[in-house]
């Protein structure tokens, strides 16, 4: 592709830089200027798809290592209308999706007012801080075992690892959130004449949720990892399930189709959860 | 009508390497309603300090500060503050912004109502009641950072270098628009500024302020605000009075830099 034929399908696909920005001279380190790139996002997913569909037709990829894409796209059709270990494959998908929305719901209704308390309040700091920092590097993975013990291979387990996977993540984005805030503003707020309760809710709070959502981003990548890797451990339905089961019958065509299954749910809640935040933290980053 | 008291007030703390900073020492005016106080000094000369006392943020070393018999322990509503910049919520449109004194004191809806779209008016952003904060210029946010404080009905108005992050002539615009407030509310007002032009302007009356330990320097009675109400702003500034009143106060305040550094550094400069 020569570089006036980029140009106009970036100019007619409405996807070039607009405005002052394209008239920038010095762009390297300019983020502003170097535009959100959907151009090439689509030319790289594009190439990938070709690169794979062609290194399978023409044999430079061995199947059991990778499979084509037809087989993993027919493997999609199959499974979709029979089911795969007598779970139909959106059974499978919500049962994992269901396992993370639980527990990552859980971690964030302990987790973010625990924060909030410790950015607020030096006892419950100093009670908690050993507590989150000594657990918080810890994969949350290293609790399979114990949580077996504890509660079994049943859905119970799963969601108890998931809320440990958000928990520390939560607690630690709602304290960032408190302590962000200007004094500037929590003095305003008094001399206008606010309560502590009132400073909580209408200040402290909202001031807060660009950390938050940062937080919720971040501990939804990692609940989806641990899910995954959970029902790879111990579980009898999920996606994870599905990829592990498949393994054993060296069926690389639906382990391929699981992994691509998980990378695009989790891609769509990240997008979806920036959607939400757009809407609902629209002065992040312009103060 | 209640006058502010400072009765001798004094800070010191200690810093982390265990030297005693005396940031006020023996601090002690009166201020009437509807006085106009303009606060100047170099860094370092307790200015801040002494406005977050009379704000209630700071409690003293010793001394008191009094608005009419009632001593001031904590911040109020009585005490609007006005800061330079950074003090709005931005997760509030202008109009919730300025709503939020009276919001929180728990004043019907409807009266709120009146008193932001009069306040909007006021201050001259009519039509910007819906406007996201960050939608705004620095000048537009401190107009709503003025409105914000009035809507609160304070008696006294603190203002922290409120126009100190403007570009000139907003700030000048600024300037204006504050002896306009001034007049019509007839608020008391402590202003704090680091600009000579500004303090001679706007205060009424001047402390000029010296550090270490911060105390007042040297007082005095102005007549450039109630100028600047009748006169064009330029006229006021470009008179002789004002270029000598200002060459005095700027020499005095070079006096202390050079006392501080001694001479030789300040030379160098």
């Amino acid at each position: 592709m020569n570089m006036s034929l980029i140009k106009s399908f970036k100019h007619y696909s409405g996807l070039s830089k607009s405005g002052i920005n394209n008239q920038k001279t010095s762009t390297f380190g300019d983020t502003e200027a170097i535009g959100k790139g959907r151009f090439w996002s689509i030319v790289s997913v594009i190439t990938l798809a070709i690169v794979w569909h062609f290194g399978s037709t023409l044999g430079y990829i061995n199947p059991i290592f990778w499979p084509a894409p037809s087989t993993v796209w027919q493997q999609f059709i199959s499974i979709s209308q029979d089911g795969y270990r007598g779970f139909t494959l959106w059974e499978h998908i919500w049962a994992s999706l269901y396992r993370i929305l639980i527990g990552f719901s859980l971690g964030c209704l302990v987790g973010i007012p625990l924060g909030f308390a410790m950015g607020l309040s030096e006892k419950v700091r100093g009670w908690f801080d050993p507590i989150v920092e000594f657990f918080r590097p810890i994969p949350p993975l290293a609790f399979i075992p114990l949580v077996i013990i504890w509660s079994g291979i049943g859905e119970r387990s799963k969601i108890l690892l998931i809320f440990f996977a958000a928990l520390w993540i939560m607690v630690i984005a709602a304290r960032a959130g408190v302590s962000s805030i200007k004094l500037n503003k929590i003095h305003a707020a008094h001399s206008l004449g606010a309560n502590k309760r009132q400073i909580l809710q209408h200040v402290i709070l909202p001031n807060s949720l660009p950390e938050i959502f940062t937080g919720m981003r971040v501990a939804m990548g990692v609940c989806w990892g641990t899910v995954v890797a959970a029902e790879l451990v111990a579980a009898n339905s999920g996606v994870g399930y599905m990829i592990m089961v498949a393994s054993k019958f060296l069926a690389t065509d639906i382990v391929v189709l699981g992994v691509i299954i998980v990378g695009l749910i989790g891609y769509s809640i990240d997008i979806i959860m920036r959607k939400i935040e757009a809407k609902l933290v629209p002065w992040k980053g312009k103060s | 009508m209640s006058e502010l008291n400072a009765n001798h007030i004094s800070m010191t703390f200690d810093e982390p390497n265990g030297n005693r900073v005396e940031a006020l020492q023996d601090v002690s005016f009166n201020l009437k309603q509807g006085e106009l106080l303009a606060i100047l000094g170099p860094s370092g000369c307790g200015k801040s300090t002494l406005l977050n006392i009379i704000a209630g943020f700071l409690a003293p070393t010793s001394g008191a500060v009094l608005n009419g018999n009632t001593k001031l322990t904590h911040s109020g509503p009585d005490r609007g503050m006005v800061f330079q910049q950074g003090a709005l919520f931005e997760w509030m449109s202008v109009a919730e912004n300025i709503a939020f004194g009276p919001k929180m004191a728990g004043v019907a809806s409807e009266k709120i109502r009146h008193t932001v779209d009069d306040l909007l008016e006021t201050v001259g952003l009519q039509d910007f009641g819906d406007k996201a904060i960050y939608e705004l210029s620095g000048g537009m946010q401190q107009r709503v950072a003025l409105a914000r404080c009035l809507a609160n009905n304070p008696d006294i108005i603190l203002m922290d270098e409120p126009l100190g992050a403007l570009d000139a002539l907003t700030r000048e615009k600024m300037q204006s628009l504050v002896l306009k407030l001034w007049k019509e509310t007839g608020k008391t007002i402590i202003l704090i500024t680091h600009s000579v032009e500004e303090a001679l302007f706007l205060g009424e009356r001047l402390f000029v302020m010296a550090p270490r330990p911060g105390r007042i320097k040297q007082e005095y009675y102005l007549p450039f605000a109630e100028e600047g109400l009748t006169k064009d702003p330029r006229d006021v500034k470009t008179s002789a009075e004002f270029i000598a009143k200002r060459e005095e106060v700027l020499s005095m305040i070079w006096g202390m830099e050079e006392e501080i550094m001694g001479n030789n550094q300040a030379v160098g400069l």
